[in-house]
């Protein structure tokens, strides 16, 4: 008994964080793009897609 | 701090759509070739949208963006925001899928125990952890239905909705009062099996629809929107919903006309194919008047804008299709025609079970709980994914295809199909000059490599069809010097020192060509013809092998069309006008005939939207594109006799999934009448019974494969 009432609250901890998880990955546009996340993989270039360059005043 | 002056340019974003992109190199590309530009902060490519979203100094302007890709060989535009794709239908349905399935997983683990033999206070606890796990997901996650449900009882309707929600209210109501009596079963792992599996279907129902109209709006949003208008000593670019009565274009060779006018200078052949059905070209001069979709064959002209936006040729077509599509929106759907059978079948014998219990005096509390076992057990999990998961497979297996289907409903209407008319223009023909493959044959190895090299400098319909026919019979372009093309006498240019052109013929001759004029060696005449599509008669001979009688149905003259019915063994109706096409088939569907309509132009528009099912080939006009129910991107015709055969394909599998549905719940009703059901048996059933119609749907990934010789 013991035992469990160890293990329950941690199988459920376990679980919530992946729900939490997945939530936060709804919430940032991850699911917007499937196929471009299937596909990003495979982009095989050095140099990585263009971030914010350097300001000019 | 908000009133302080701006420390840098102003950013702004701009969406282009970019219909070329499919792959993973095409995304690096674009990327990489729009944050090359100076100017651009980012660059980041939504590949399902086919958009690639871009964040810029104010400075650098749209025509920049678009030309930075053209010169990689990506056509793109501006997304125009009246025509931005509508909320994604998945995205409100994934979280509440997530919340069932994790309440649904840690639920199950603790039935698990208990159905192990935990007994006593354990069980009372597992019971509690369940219900506390369980209440909130069921609201969470069943809001969908509920809400749904709700609205149709408003109404006083009923759905598929209705006998869900209830029976989920009462089974979580039912398992709570249990639970704080110490009671022995609770129902909350059924309840959000039930969930699980039903918004497992819906979402991907909602994918489906999301993926096929993505790539339909990529289609839609293909047709040049715009013109090149001459202003006081500048031509800019103008969006077509800008245009105004009086602005003058300056329409280039292989351009499209964005609104209707008359020719101020110039003189041009115009293809109307698009909006008559016509293949020859009609020749164009001062005065005359020109209709917005007909593309420019030869020489730039100036074009006085007579009418724009709703007054055009293409509104009024526009307005025949509204009311043509009328009767469609009628069509209910199977799934909805099998869920106003199923409630109140399964609300009926729930109710006489619980009477029956009642008469055989089993108490009102253990009379309710069987009535609710058999609310349970009769879930419509597998009824629920028997249509979504065949049509999902089906429609996956037709896009690798190059065939996209705009929603599920048209694969239902698909499969009963037993008449095709068939536009000829741009549907049995490709639609565009092709050139003679014998005369190309003929023609010596470096008189190939110089006139592909001609070719690949003009913008020309004619030159741009030989550059992809020599690209596709892998001649390699010859080294040429001082190019210039002159508008309207084609190409020059020196090659080895000689003089060498691709010019048009100087004599008169039947249809289109072009000559390749080397010094020192004969004139070659190419030949160009609309031609056949390739498998055209396969096509043909596939429809009628399963019982639809193809014909055609053309807005070309009678001559042209009678020559493709006798080349195709169709019969053919030559000379009609939109109206014309539209009578032709209420007149086969007032026969009892259920038609199919496959064509192109804007001529098609009316008869695409009457026709219970209709295909329309990917380089259709707009209007065409999406008024057809099926768009194919592939040259061969066999994409026709391909969604036909898929959808019936469809329809069996889904006839199939029903039946076993509709089995299952012979089997399983009568036990949860005699109140032997247990929520373990319950659990069971109801995982088989969605596997098996998961299973049975998976079939249909090999549907769209030719039928064996």
């Amino acid at each position: 008994m013991t035992g469990l009432a160890f293990l329950i609250p941690v199988a459920l901890l376990m679980g919530l964080t992946g729900l939490v998880a997945f939530f936060w990955s709804l919430r940032n546009g991850q699911f917007e793009d499937l196929d471009g996340a299937a596909a990003r993989i495979l982009i095989d270039d050095e140099e990585l897609p263009v971030e914010t360059k350097g300001e000019r005043g | 701090m908000a009133s302080a002056a701006p420390m840098t340019q102003s950013h702004e974003t701009t969406t282009l759509v970019v219909p070329g992109m499919h792959c993973a190199s095409c995304m690096g590309k674009v990327e990489r070739a729009l944050g090359a530009l100076p100017g651009v902060q980012s660059a980041r490519v939504n590949l399902t949208a086919r958009q690639v979203n871009v964040a810029h100094d104010a400075g650098l302007g749209v025509p920049e963006l678009v030309g930075a890709l053209s010169a990689i060989g990506f056509p793109s535009q501006p997304r125009v925001e009246e025509l931005a794709p509508p909320p994604s239908a998945v995205k409100p349905l994934l979280a509440p899928l997530a919340v069932a399935g994790f309440a649904c997983m840690n639920v199950m683990l603790l039935s698990v125990s208990i159905w192990s033999g935990a007994e006593g206070s354990t069980r009372d606890l597992f019971h509690l952890l369940s219900a506390a796990i369980g209440i909130p997901a069921i609201l969470y996650a069943g809001r969908v239905f509920f809400a749904s449900a709700w609205a149709a009882l408003r109404h006083g309707r009923t759905n598929m909705d209705v006998p869900i929600s209830i029976g989920v209210i009462l089974a979580t109501g039912l398992s709570l009062y249990e639970t704080l009596t110490h009671g022995q079963e609770a129902w909350f792992d059924g309840t959000l099996m039930l969930l699980l599996f039903l918004l497992a279907g819906r979402v991907l129902d909602a994918m489906m629809r999301d993926r096929a109209r993505a790539g339909v709006d990529a289609l839609l949003r293909q047709a040049a929107p715009g013109a090149m208008v001459v202003g006081k000593g500048a031509v800019d670019w103008v969006p077509a919903r800008d245009l105004l009565p009086g602005m003058v274009m300056r329409v280039a060779s292989g351009e499209r006309l964005a609104a209707d006018g008359e020719i101020v200078s110039g003189a041009s052949r115009f293809d109307r194919s698009l909006l008559t059905g016509e293949s020859a070209a009609v020749p164009v001069a001062q005065g005359d008047a020109v209709h917005a979709g007909m593309l420019n064959m030869d020489a730039p002209v100036d074009v006085r804008v007579t009418a724009a936006g709703s007054d055009t040729t293409l509104a009024e077509i526009a307005r025949t299709m509204e009311a043509a599509g009328q009767h469609r929106s009628a069509y209910v759907r199977i799934a909805d025609r099998a869920s106003r059978l199923y409630a109140p079948a399964v609300h009926t014998l729930a109710a006489l079970t619980f009477i029956g219990w009642m008469v055989a005096g089993a108490g009102a509390y253990a009379s309710l709980k069987i009535a609710i076992a058999v609310l349970i057990i009769t879930c419509p999990c597998a009824l629920g994914l028997a249509v979504p998961v065949a049509q999902v497979v089906a429609a996956g297996a037709l896009m690798r295809r190059g065939i996209m289907v705009k929603d599920g409903s048209a694969m239902e209407r698909m499969a009963r199909i037993d008449r095709a008319l068939l536009d000829k223009t741009g549907t049995l023909t490709l639609g565009r000059p092709t050139p003679d493959p014998q005369a190309l044959a003929a023609l010596p190895a470096d008189a190939a490599q110089v006139a592909l090299a001609l070719a690949s400098h003009s913008r020309h319909p004619l030159s741009r069809s030989l550059v992809e026919a020599m690209g596709a019979m892998g001649v390699l372009a010859a080294e040429l010097t001082q190019v210039e093309e002159v508008p309207g006498h084609g190409v020059h240019a020196l090659w080895q020192g000689r003089r060498v052109a691709l010019r048009r013929p100087d004599t008169a001759v039947g249809g289109m060509a072009s000559v390749l004029d080397i010094e020192g060696q004969p004139l070659r005449l190419i030949l160009f013809a609309d031609r056949l599509r390739p498998d055209a008669n396969q096509a043909l001979d596939w429809m009628r092998a399963m019982g639809v009688e193809p014909s055609i149905l053309s807005g070309d003259a009678m001559a042209a069309v009678a020559e493709v019915a006798r080349a195709t063994h169709m019969t053919a109706q030559g000379h009609a006008s939109p109206v014309d096409k539209l009578e032709a088939i209420q007149r086969l569907q007032g026969a009892g005939h259920h038609v199919l309509m496959a064509g192109d132009g804007l001529n098609d528009g009316p008869a695409l939207a009457a026709a219970h099912a209709s295909i329309a080939p990917g380089t259709a006009s707009d209007v065409g594109r999406q008024a057809a129910d099926f768009v194919f991107l592939s040259d061969s015709l066999l994409a026709i006799p391909r969604a036909m055969a898929t959808s019936r394909a469809t329809m069996r599998v889904v006839r199939q999934n029903f039946g076993l549905a509709i089995g299952y719940n012979v089997l399983a009703v009568p036990l949860a009448m005699a109140g032997m059901v247990t929520p373990l048996i319950a659990a069971v059933a109801m995982s088989t019974s969605s596997l098996i119609v998961i299973g049975n749907s998976l079939r249909l990934a090999m549907a769209a494969r030719e039928p064996k010789a």
